[in-house]
């Protein structure tokens, strides 16, 4: 019985067919999202509009393609000169010139000027065939980019012709084995001007540059991918000179793996407060208050503490320039400069309106896997302002990227006045697992600093306001003071321990004074009872006279008597 | 008609080249039209080669030959590019600047 089945089993697993074969396009996210790559071996449809980068990526594809998966590629451009492709990808870092010297790859461009162009009567595009074909077969190509095909329309008249004459050429890449990128510009209520999309319906990727709030987003879509599942939704992309990178959203799962391990928050005080001494490693942690609490000392204090131990720190800065950084934690006595000449500590600072948030998010991502770090830190996040929901996936999904990667994070942000979160605060307020809010108390005329925890997330910890004092060496945690009115601090602090040790002195003195008076009153009464004895002694030496002088006369009156009767005569 | 090219019309000599692949019908065709529209029109005063592209794949990057089949015109200045089987006569008489388009061409554009 058993038999059989395995029998069947193996049957069965031998009609399945191959799962579909991938080419990667070496675009670190896309190969992610697209679980492999293109489809090997058939065209794929790019499209966009103008300005989103679809030559770029294409290119990116083809130099990849060469560099890094040993596949020679052939450029068919219908816009741009090879010359000026050349020189537009070169920011890029592309040295295509080079590659087309060493056979790897084909640039042809093809030039359709319309007034050059007359027709007449029936003809066909084996001409193009042609031409592509004897530069595929020229070096051995697998990578075909054509791009942008639709500028045949504009040049020929014939549409009816084009279009035949397209869907004969996408079945022919297809015999022809290669992997081709098709790129389109995206037209109303199509995604292609002249509506190609139906001719190549392997894959369609579709970017997309769109403008918010005067912040423009690049963003990627994975329209359809005919025989393998894909992620589907935008995913922002970022072209700078570094090339492409696809910030793919990372698992939405949550289940990345856990540390039970702490790290210590730099700030000896602090640690004492958190259960396990530290945050959790791979914690998210967001350090809020109001301006010139010390947000950024307390991100500084910690990312010192890391480096000093010898991990490796990314600090984005969003604020202030990184030199201004490490000057103004010099003056608390943070030495990052050392971090970052040994290495450890790498400043990744831009203006946080540069990009959108998914361009930030795409860019920090990749500063990321390129770093490796075990810390980063993020200051502030209220530098990004814009809908909440944005914040909010934003900043869901960097981290997410740093639960997945074991990453401890610090975010900063700052609150705005009084009581009222702010809306970069609330959004993220759920996502953090340690949440450390700085406040100001004001109270006799001077300002003091205070922080307590409103959570930390899997640990017991002190739910005392603490008052803390940025001091030449540090931050500097101050014992706890708790008064009759709450925490005191600061000078009221001092006034009050300087008052409680006032009330123990005068305590001390009273009773001493109160031993006194006893003692005294002891005194007074032993010398009473000394008089009324002496006065005793007195009376009873008095006594003992009277009764020796009354003997005396007894005696004296009987020898008297005695002597009066021998001179009377009687004797008794 | 010889006397009305001879008041308006281009004098040097014809430099063509047409683009062909292989012996398909349509390339055969365009053969045909070619060589009779020269025959009467071009007498004498032209120098065609006929280029197979699948001989001669080369050829169609130099020449930018997308479509097939193609004549180009080298000579005279300015370089026109003809395309199809070559049976509207007037429309190829009009793209080697031999006679003006009619109205009925102009319909076309």
């Amino acid at each position: 019985m058993a038999a059989k089945r395995t029998k069947v089993d193996a049957a069965a697993s031998s009609t399945r067919l191959a799962p579909l074969s991938k080419t990667p396009t070496g675009i670190k996210g896309l190969d992610a999202l697209t679980l492999g790559g293109l489809p090997t071996g058939r065209p794929t449809l790019l499209c966009g509009a103008a300005g989103c980068g679809k030559t770029l990526f294409a290119m990116t594809f083809l130099v990849n393609g060469i560099n890094k998966f040993g596949e020679p590629g052939v450029l068919m451009s219908f816009e741009e000169r090879a010359r000026d492709l050349e020189t537009n990808v070169a920011s890029l870092g592309y040295d295509v010139a080079e590659l087309v010297e060493r056979k790897q790859l084909v640039i042809d461009h093809v030039y359709i000027e319309r007034a050059e162009i007359e027709e007449s009567g029936e003809y066909d595009l084996e001409g193009l065939f042609v031409r592509l074909g004897h530069a595929i077969d020229s070096i051995g190509a697998k990578r075909v980019v054509l791009d942008t095909i639709e500028a045949l329309f504009s040049g020929l008249d014939d549409t009816a012709i084009l279009r035949s004459e397209l869907r004969r050429l996408f079945a022919w890449l297809k015999d022809k084995g290669v992997t081709a990128i098709i790129t389109g510009e995206r037209g109303d209520g199509q995604l292609t001007r002249y509506g190609i999309e139906e001719y190549v319906s392997d894959c369609v990727i579709l970017l997309d540059n769109r403008v918010e709030d005067q912040v423009t987003t690049r963003r990627l879509r994975v329209v359809k991918y005919r025989g393998s599942s894909h992620g589907t939704n935008e995913y922002p992309f970022l072209i700078d000179e570094h090339g492409i990178s696809v910030l793919p959203i990372t698992s939405a799962e949550l289940g990345h793996r856990i540390s039970h391990e702490s790290v210590p928050t730099g700030v000896p005080g602090l640690d004492d407060m958190l259960g396990i001494r530290g945050y959790f490693r791979g914690s998210s942690i967001l350090i809020s208050g109001l301006a010139g609490t010390g947000k950024s000392t307390f991100a500084s204090a910690f990312v010192n503490a890391a480096c000093e131990r010898g991990e490796r720190c990314l600090f984005f800065a969003f604020e202030e320039s990184p030199d201004q950084i490490v000057r103004n934690m010099a003056s608390v006595g943070l030495k990052l400069d050392q971090h970052i000449d040994s290495g450890l500590l790498d400043f990744q600072a831009a203006r946080p309106s540069l990009y959108g948030f998914e361009m930030h998010l795409a860019r920090m991502n990749r500063d990321i896997e390129e770093f490796a770090p075990q810390v980063i830190v993020v200051d502030p996040i209220s530098a990004f302002r814009g809908p909440s929901s944005e914040i909010h996936s934003t900043l869901i999904r960097l981290a997410d990227i740093c639960k997945s990667k074991g990453i401890t994070a610090l975010f900063t942000s700052l609150s705005s006045s009084g009581e009222q979160m702010s809306e970069s605060e609330r959004s993220v307020s759920s996502l953090m697992d340690t949440w450390i809010s700085l406040k100001d108390t004001e109270a006799n005329g001077e300002r003091n600093r205070v922080l307590y925890l409103l959570k930390s997330r899997g640990m017991n910890h002190s739910k005392q306001l603490r008052e803390y004092q940025l001091t030449n060496h540090g931050i500097h945690m101050v014992d706890a003071y708790v008064g009759p009115d709450g925490v005191l601090t600061g000078t009221a602090r001092i006034a009050q321990e300087a008052r409680e040790r006032e009330a123990g002195l005068s305590r001390k003195q009273a009773t001493e004074r109160r031993r006194r008076e006893v003692a005294r009153k002891r005194a007074a009464l032993d010398r009473q009872i000394a008089e009324l004895r002496a006065a005793l002694e007195t009376e009873e030496a008095e006594m003992a006279t009277l009764i020796e002088q009354e003997e005396a006369r007894e005696l004296a009156h009987g020898s008297e008597r005695s002597e009066m009767a021998a001179i009377r005569g009687v004797r008794s | 008609m010889t006397q009305h090219d001879d008041a308006d019309l281009p004098q040097g000599p014809y430099k063509l080249r047409l683009f062909i692949t292989g012996s398909t019908p349509r390339s055969t065709r365009a053969i045909e039209n070619m060589r009779r529209i020269c025959a009467e029109n071009l007498e004498g005063r032209f120098d065609l080669e006929v280029v197979d592209i699948y001989q001669n794949p080369e050829a169609t990057k130099e020449l930018q030959i997308i479509a097939t089949p193609t004549l180009v015109k080298i000579l005279p200045e300015p370089l026109r590019r003809i395309i199809g089987d070559l049976s509207d006569r007037e429309r190829v008489l009009a793209g080697l600047d031999l006679a003006p388009l009619g109205e009925d061409d102009q319909a076309h554009s």
